[in-house]
């Protein structure tokens, strides 16, 4: 089957800022994106666990986009200005698409 | 004294505070047991319904006087005035950047609605009396100490607090899930009444207690959790601060209940409010509007240290203070 080529980025954030990320990324002309719960994790900033918490200041979530691979450096730059001065991580990987006209 | 000792003996063995003390024992532990973030949801969502229905019955069976609305504008005072005063303790007493202590100082000018909730509980348990509004002085005090807390981020030389705060982030404030259930609950129960009330009672009224053992209990949990992962990071000063500022808070409650002629139980839960630190809609917004402050420091302080604090020994010593200051 035909593939093309395209480019995923997972930005794990916390959760106060999802609504800003993701209007930046629409923005940003991202078609499409996921948001994934995010259990509990380790890093710069300590362990952290979602179990029992009420509040959204300590969790963290993780949205997904794919994008064609010119669209990169501007989606970059319009997620960047939300996610810098937050705890995070953001990474971009290479995978195939199979229809690429939805990207 | 000997009142301050026996409430505060009857509050430890409550079964409300052995549950929380469950909860931070088996954190502390380290234990496998777990409330599901759902669940843990859930629980709240019926406590801020409850408590809020109940408040506005009683204010419909109480009637609105000029005190509810004095009552208000104190607790809005209360909210902005107290970050100004935590921030100067904080300023004083530790070695916490301007950026740290502000955000610390708003978790201490907002409130804790569970600690409100359990001293209600106690309250209701020893029989004494309290306006049904001041569930709306706790929504009244959520917001204000966020404002304050940005002004003096401004006033110290960091960048503008007004640029921080933009529309998304004040509609998060003001329409903060937790303050829109307690002022909806309050209106559905001021306008439905005792009758309102006798339909439901059943389902808000006689399980109560126990959902809040089972969310005092979580509530254990997530300190404990809090207290282990951030060991070391909070130093012997700020740890004091957690201790202090609630009975400088409450000094603060006591003299605006007395100001406004409020029951032995509405002085108290005024004390209470003041007194107590906010770990749900403070840490939130302080992670949007002060992403450089570290959020372990302010939150292991509000949960792990002022909130254990009030739930033991700080709600007897108020209802005592209470009832010596208004003869109740």
């Amino acid at each position: 089957m035909q593939t093309h080529s395209a480019k995923r980025v997972e930005i794990t954030i916390e959760a106060v800022m999802q609504s800003r990320l993701t209007d930046a990324l629409k923005q940003a002309g991202v078609s499409g994106y996921t948001v994934l719960p995010v259990l509990g994790g380790s890093g710069r900033s300590g362990d952290w666990t979602r179990a029992g918490e009420i509040g959204r200041a300590s969790g963290m979530v993780q949205v997904v986009c794919i994008l064609r691979p010119e669209r990169l450096s501007v989606v970059l730059e319009r997620a960047f200005a939300v996610v810098e001065k937050h705890i995070g991580l953001v990474t971009v990987s290479d995978c195939d698409v199979i229809r690429a006209e939805r990207f | 004294m000997t009142e301050i000792f026996a409430l505060a003996g009857q509050n430890l063995l409550s079964p409300i505070i052995l549950s929380f003390a469950l909860g931070l024992a088996a954190a502390l532990a380290r234990s496998d047991l777990s409330v599901p973030e759902a669940a843990a949801k859930a629980l709240s969502i019926y406590l801020l319904f409850a408590i809020g229905f109940k408040g506005g019955v009683a204010v419909a069976a109480h009637g609105v006087d000029l005190t509810l609305a004095l009552s208000l504008l104190a607790g809005f005072v209360l909210s902005a005035l107290l970050p100004l005063v935590a921030f100067g303790l904080l300023r004083a007493m530790t070695g916490l950047s301007a950026l740290d202590a502000a955000a610390i100082a708003a978790h201490y000018g907002s409130i804790s609605i569970v600690t409100f909730v359990a001293a209600s509980s106690v309250l209701d348990s020893g029989g004494i009396g309290y306006e049904g509004y001041m569930v709306a002085v706790a929504a009244a005090m959520e917001a204000p100490a966020i404002l304050s807390a940005l002004w003096l981020i401004s006033r110290s030389g960091g960048s503008d607090g007004a640029r921080r705060m933009d529309r998304d982030l004040w509609r998060e404030i003001l329409l903060n899930g937790s303050i829109v259930l307690l002022v909806g609950a309050f209106a559905i129960g001021w306008a439905t009444g005792e009758d309102g009330l006798a339909e439901i009672s059943s389902f808000i009224v006689s399980p109560f207690k126990g959902v809040l053992c089972l969310f005092l209990l979580d509530m254990g949990l997530v300190a404990g959790r809090g207290l282990r992962q951030s060991a070391g990071l909070l130093q012997m000063r700020v740890l004091a601060f957690g201790i202090l500022m609630p009975l400088v808070g409450c000094v603060f409650g006591l003299a605006a209940g007395m100001l406004l002629g409020l029951s032995t139980g509405g002085v108290a839960l005024l004390m209470v409010l003041s007194a107590s630190a906010s770990y749900i809609a403070v840490p939130a917004a302080m992670r949007v509007a002060l992403p450089e402050a570290n959020p372990a420091l302010s939150l292991t302080l509000s949960l792990g240290v002022t909130f254990p604090f009030n739930l033991t020994l700080g709600i007897p010593l108020y209802v005592a203070m209470a009832r010596a200051a208004t003869g109740g």
